[in-house]
Order: structure tokens, then sequence, then C-alpha cells
């Protein structure tokens, strides 16, 4: 059976059992579409969380773009997994004490004050809108390559199966549909991965197929791929070329914005206990460190892979995936030389090969010559990576809109029916508008994932901790803390990475302390921190009601009274 | 549950986050980091040690490092009186 009809059958099939799922588990109260009735296991709820958590970016970029940046990519590796220990250590156990439905919620009410709430809710939305976008992008582009329709109507499908289960089903059918797509997205990310550990080092686990020997030379795999990095003139692969302190305030920006992002934080509402929240947050660590550990495995492997195959062999010899990617535009050669062979080297005037890194992933199965059903597999995991987590910002916007705008400011007397229409109809929105923006992504899609990052970095994290572990923090110190860090977070990411508000994209030279537009979440978080404490021991103490409540949500006992609304 | 109590569960909770996050900013930013270099004179395997730590062996101790405090914080719960 040929590629094409495979996915069909595959990609149909997971699709099937998502909207099957959808409709079991409906949401019937506000409770089961907020936080699916807090009743979920803490290991489904941690294969949950996985799920909502790898994006599109972590199934199909991360990889590839670890394979060329080497060592520097690791700032993804660390950066991603490391949130979860703040997670489960900082914010994880309190929020759920704390037990209300959104982190606008905590917020709103941990600082007494509507303002604070809606300034909760304004960053709610610019981080989840600016990373939903690119992850209905990129279900499209999935489509186009596997479906071969154009990215557009993949688009449109990705609405239609998101919106069927986010707006039936709430937190009760989100969470149900991504412990499947977990399933189905780590199997497809693994059983390559372990092919091609095999056919290259003879290691059936690639995590130590990473350490081992290359099967056909005999030498250390690593060592191997620093010496053909270097006979080609690009840097040795095992070290880096960013700055340190760049690395460092990168690895810090992603760590602190995963700890950070409201569809993370919603997950550890919906379980039972606080105890509960605190385990969840180690399995959901656990089940994306097993895609998170295989991912630098995958990387080395297919750049070993790549300059074996490409490098001074002669173009008409490349096998069918090199021609096949050749027609989507994200493999491009240029005989510069006209010695009909591929030249790959560092020096961008001889180079003659360009590969995006997206399809280091993708075209995995292929360059291992892996059968058929195996790359429709790798096809259904993208999806599912991209959809699980569109739908867990989806419902993100949703409640932002329903609880914390309408129900808590602007029509407080709704009964708890028209609550949940108002929470469908902001998740039709939100499925509307994140539609509308992969098919017309605005030129900043590609940057603001990182943007997404820095946000949540800069606005939520010194508010939440400072919330739990400082009880002299109050509302002043909190809400001016917010905006400045968003302001600034929003200002050098406008200069340095989108080129606004001057006349060209300002060069790395000019960087604040050598810190990319990526790192400055780091940055903008710790001035935030600073602004907070400083105004809030300039101003009055919080009431002593809420100096209670601080204390409160310090012991674990009694959760169960605080959620009842 | 008494003040004393409390207080006394709250510097506990307190000084076992320290103690994680501290072995939490070394294995990632200190050795995968600040001292990669001196670390890639070592070689596990066939991976110089920092390289290593930065790109595997500090996601094994992160998933390490939750899993005992909770065991450690279930414990503590039940000492103190105040779990579920």
């Amino acid at each position: 059976m040929s590629v094409q009809i495979w996915t069909f059958i595959i990609v149909g099939l997971s699709f099937a059992i998502y909207i099957g799922i959808a409709f079991w588990s409906r949401a019937g109260s506000t409770k089961d579409f907020y936080v699916a009735g807090r009743g979920v296991h803490p290991i489904v709820n941690g294969m949950a969380t996985a799920a909502d958590w790898m994006s599109a970016a972590s199934f199909i970029s991360m990889a590839g773009l670890i394979s060329f940046m080497g060592y520097d990519g690791s700032v993804y590796l660390m950066g991603w997994t490391g949130g979860y220990v703040l997670l489960a250590l900082l914010l994880a156990p309190y929020l759920r004490k704390f037990g209300k439905f959104t982190v606008p919620d905590f917020i709103g009410d941990r600082y007494y004050s509507n303002i604070a709430r809606t300034v909760a809710i304004i960053a709610a939305i610019v981080v989840s809108f600016t990373y939903v976008a690119g992850q209905m992008r990129g279900v499209g582009v999935v489509f186009a390559r596997f479906l071969e329709v154009p990215i557009n109507t993949g688009v449109y499908i990705g609405m239609a199966i998101v919106f069927i289960y986010a707006v039936i089903g709430g937190m009760k059918g989100i969470t149900y549909t991504q412990v499947a797509q977990y399933c189905v997205l780590i199997f497809a990310y693994m059983v390559p991965a372990i092919f091609i550990s095999l056919t290259l080092t003879g290691n059936v686990i690639p995590q130590f197929g990473l350490l081992g020997t290359e099967s056909a030379s005999g030498t250390y795999l690593l060592q191997k791929l620093d010496m053909l990095q270097r006979d080609l003139g690009f840097h040795e692969y095992t070290t880096g070329t960013k700055p340190m302190i760049d690395v460092f305030a990168i690895t810090f920006a992603l760590m602190v914005g995963t700890a950070g992002l409201p569809h993370v934080i919603v997950r550890f509402f919906t379980v039972p206990k606080v105890s509960d929240a605190r385990k969840s947050a180690g399995w959901a660590l656990l089940f994306i460190a097993i895609l998170y550990t295989t991912a630098p495995a995958i990387a080395a492997f297919a750049r070993t892979n790549l300059i074996n195959t490409v490098s001074e062999k002669n173009y008409t010899e490349m096998p069918q995936w090199f021609k096949s990617w050749e027609g989507t535009g994200l493999i491009k050669f240029e005989d510069k030389n006209s010695d009909g062979k591929i030249q790959y080297v560092a020096n961008k005037d001889a180079n003659e090969l360009n590969i995006d890194a997206d399809i280091m992933v993708l075209a995995n199965p292929e360059i291992a010559n892996l059968p058929p059903w195996v790359i429709a597999l790798v096809a259904a995991g993208g999806l599912a990576a991209a959809l699980s987590t569109a739908a867990g910002l989806l419902l993100v916007i949703s409640t932002s809109i329903s609880h914390d705008l309408i129900k808590k400011q602007l029509k407080p007397n709704i009964t708890e029916k028209q609550e949940l229409m108002w929470a469908r109809i902001g998740a039709i929105f939100a499925v509307v508008v994140a539609g509308y923006f992969g098919i017309n992504p605005p030129g900043f899609v590609a940057a603001t994932v990182a943007l997404a990052f820095g946000f949540a970095a800069a606005s939520f994290f010194p508010a939440i901790i400072l919330g739990i572990f400082d009880k002299r923090m109050n509302k002043e110190g909190a809400i001016s803390g917010m905006v400045v860090g968003l302001i600034l977070m929003f200002f050098y990411m406008s200069v340095y990475k989108l080129g606004w508000f001057v006349d060209a994209i300002p060069p790395a030279g000019e960087w604040w302390f050598d810190i990319s537009p990526e790192g400055f979440g780091t940055v903008a978080m710790f001035v935030n921190l600073i602004i907070s404490l400083v105004v809030s021991r300039l101003t009055s103490p919080p009431p002593i009601e809420v100096q209670q409540i601080v204390e409160d949500i310090r012991i674990p006992r009694g959760a169960g009274s605080a959620q009842s609304h | 549950m008494s003040q004393k109590n409390l207080k006394e569960y709250w510097q506990k909770n307190i000084r076992i986050v320290l103690i994680l996050l501290s072995v939490w900013f070394l294995v990632s930013y200190v050795f995968s980091i600040f001292i990669v270099d001196v670390l890639n004179n070592f070689i596990i395997g066939g991976a110089k040690l920092g390289f290593w730590f930065a790109q595997q062996g500090s996601i094994y101790v992160f998933i390490i490092l939750i899993f005992y405090y909770v065991q450690y914080m279930n414990k503590l719960d039940k000492k103190y009186d105040v779990h579920e």
C-alpha cells in the first residue's frame, strides 16, 4: 500500500478516536468544562499535560533545530523540561489548594483587584493566541505534505476537529483526547527513532545509541559527527557558538515561561488532591522526557545520516526522499560550481544545499528507508501534537472570556448554564480567530513562540510565586510588576526581533548584555520581580483576609472545601 | 493545627525546596552551561560529560528531583497531620 493510503487510514483512525472520546466525555457542567470535574487521576493528568505541552514545535521542529545547532540546541531540552521542577515545587500544589479554575482567577483573588485580574486576562490571551496561531499553521503544513491538500484546507480540517472536542467536551473532553493523542505522538516519535538507532548504532534504545559507536565506522557517533562537522567548516557539534550569557538567558526564560504558561498551569487544577498535583507534575515530566531525551539522539543521527548521504555525492544519485522534499521547497540545491556534486559546507558562498530544520523529523522515516506505515504514523503524530496543544490553548482563551471576564467582571449574576454557554461561545470565537491566523499567518508568527514564553515569564511567573511565598506582596506591587514586565518584553521583542519602531532590526551586536530576544524574558522577569518587591514595600500591606488565604494555601488539607463555588 | 506547627511545617517545606532547587541549578546551569568546558574533558560513553548533562543528564535529574519531592512532602504532610 502507498504512503498516501496509509496516511488516510492512520490519520483517519486517530481522528475517529479523538472525536469518539470527545462525545463520550462531553462536559455537562462548568466544572466539567473548566477542570474536568476534578476527578482526573495524576498519571492520566500527567499524560494529558505531556500532550498539552508538547506542541508541533516539540514534535516536528525541535530535533531538527538541535541537529543544526548541536550543543546550543540544549537550551530547548533543558528549558522545556526544567520548568516542570519549578511547577512541581513552587506552583502546582499551591494553585491546586487555592482551588479556582484559572490563572487570572488566582491573580484576581490573591491581589483582591479586578485590575490585576484584567492584566492577567490580557496576558493569558496574548500568550495563548500567539502560541495557537503557530499550531494551526503547523497542522496545515503537515496536512499539506502528507495528504497533498492546500495548506488552507489543512487548517480548516484542523479547525473542525479541534472545534468538536474543545467546544463540546471542554476540559473533560480535552483531557481524555489528550491521553489518546499522547499515545499516538509518542509511538510515532519512538518507532522511527528506535529503527534508526538500531541501523546506525546497533542499540535499540536511542538514548543510549547517542552515546554509542557508529556501526559502520566503529568510532563513537558523537566523535565522528564532530569530525564530519569540522571537515565541512561547521562548528563542532558538541560545542556551541552562542555566548554563555545568552545560553543561560534563553534556558532560564524557557524554564520560567514553561512554569508560567496558563494552559499548563490549569491542568493541575483537574486532579482531586494537592498531593496529586505534585505527583502529576512528576508524571508529566516523565512522559515528556521520553520524547525530550530521544530528541538529541534523533538530532545527532539525522545530522550524521544527512552529511553521509549528501556530502560530495552526485545530485543524480540522491534518494527518493531528497527529491520529494525538494518538491515542497524545504530542500533546495543549487549547483554553484556546476560539478554535479553536492557541496554542503559552512561557507555561505560555496554552500549548495539549503535544508529547512523541520524536515529532520518528518523525513526521518524516509531517510532510514522505513515502511510506508511508519511515515503515515509520523504524520498522525505531528497532527496529534499540534491539535492537543491547540485545544489546550483554546480552552484557556474560552475560560478567560467566559469565567474571568464575563462571570467575574461583567455579568456576575449569570447562571451556570449561561456561563457554560459563554464558555462555548468563547471557544468558537477562539477557534475562528486561531484559524484566521493559521490561514493568514502574520509575519511574526514564527517569532512568537519565543514571544509567548517571554510574555509568560515576564508577567505571570513573579506574580504567582510572590503571591504564594511573600505574604506581604500586595496588589500595587503585583500590578506594577506585571505591567512593566509585559511592556519591557514587548518593547525589546518589537525592536530587536520584529524591527518595529526602527528602520531595521538591530544586529546581534547591539543586544542588551548580549541577550537575544528569545532570552530576554529572563531580564523582564527579574525586572518584574524587583519592581513588585519595591513597590509592595512602599505601599500598604494586603488585607488580613488575603494574608489568611496565603497561610491557607500553604497547607494541603482542606482542598476539598476550597473547590466549591 | 497550631501556629507554631504551621510555621515549622512551612520552614521544612521551604528548606527542601531550596535544597532541590540548588541541585536543579547545579545540573542545568552550572554543569551544562557555566563549567561545560571543564566537564567536557571527561567522557561518558562516546559523549563529553558537559554536553551529555546539557542534552540528557539534567533531564534525568529533574525527574528524580520531582519524585523525591513528592515522596518527602507526602511524609511531611502526614507528620504534621495536614494531609488529605
